[in-house]
């Protein structure tokens, strides 16, 4: 599986990285929106994790542009944002599933076996 | 003397938010419980930025900042709990700003979609002094983690309350 990681927070990234690396996926990171549309193009991931709160480009806008070029992008927004609108307004631009910081290994695992699953 | 205009009180229930939010990370992170002693506010004088901060910029519903300030000894305990061995400086200062983040968003919950964040700011070290606006109080919310201090520092004022010099003190802040 091809996963392109999406986050301003080095941390995250890397955490992200750890936990799904371990399964031997090939990887590939982004630390905001411009970045990770050269990274998609270039990369053509089987899942996107995406945060919202980005410099340059935030993680919603770059959803609409992933799903522009690649209409079967699969994506999980990965975000802190907690209130229920961003999760319904995530969903309804495209993304596949959503996360809320802060997450366990546990959960972020079941959430990207049920998007491979798919 | 106090920094703010001590008449322009953050409601209870907003910094209930922040302390639960607090609590929530440190216990989701960590299984370690945090403890937050009463919140008070910032007189002048005193000195509350530690070795690692990451700012907040908030804007829509409310205007201000918030502030999250550790040592560099919590952190480099904190960061195994991220599964990291590497200490080293970007990623401390990372953790501060992925902190103040997420409890900055997770606050969205209970305080809605129009309280809008920023990207965290981080700095290190401990400069004698950073300028808060000054026309909304400064709240102070000591939390004890693992045997270490830290603090979340809330300057905040509703959108009713804002003026145009509030607004020029925080874009001069978070800059």
């Amino acid at each position: 599986m091809r996963l392109l990681i999406v986050d301003d927070s080095n941390l995250i990234r890397r955490s992200i990285q750890r936990e799904i690396g371990m399964e031997g996926h090939e990887i590939r990171t982004a630390s905001d929106g411009v970045e990770a549309l050269r990274v998609y193009e270039e990369f053509r991931p089987d899942i996107v994790t995406m945060d919202i709160t980005m410099p340059k480009m935030d993680g919603l806008t770059c959803v609409d542009e992933i799903l522009s070029r690649d209409e079967n992008a699969r994506i999980l927004i990965i975000s802190a944002l907690a209130d229920k609108g961003t999760a319904v307004e995530a969903v309804r631009r495209g993304a596949h599933g959503f996360l809320l910081k802060p997450f366990t290994s546990e959960t972020l695992a079941t959430e990207i076996t049920e998007m491979f699953v798919e | 003397m106090a920094t703010a205009n001590a008449t322009v009180a953050m409601p209870e229930d907003d910094l209930k938010v922040f302390v639960k939010g607090t609590e929530h990370f440190f216990l989701h992170i960590t299984q370690l419980s945090a403890e937050i002693s009463t919140p008070f506010i910032k007189e002048q004088s005193d000195r509350v930025i530690l070795d690692f901060s990451a700012v907040i910029g908030i804007s829509g519903s409310q205007r201000g900042c918030v502030y999250y300030t550790a040592s560099r000894e919590m952190i480099v305990d904190l960061l195994p709990h991220f599964g990291e061995s590497d200490v080293s400086d970007d990623l401390l200062a990372d953790c501060v700003g992925e902190i103040a983040n997420t409890i900055s968003g997770n606050a969205r919950e209970f305080l809605g979609p129009n309280f809008m964040i920023s990207v965290p700011v981080v700095f290190c070290g401990r400069p004698d002094d950073v300028r808060f606006p000054q026309d909304a109080p400064v709240f102070v919310l000591p939390i004890e983690w693992n045997g270490h201090r830290s603090s979340l520092i809330l300057c905040l004022k509703k959108d009713d309350d804002l003026t145009p010099e509030f607004n020029e003190a925080v874009l001069k802040e978070v800059s």
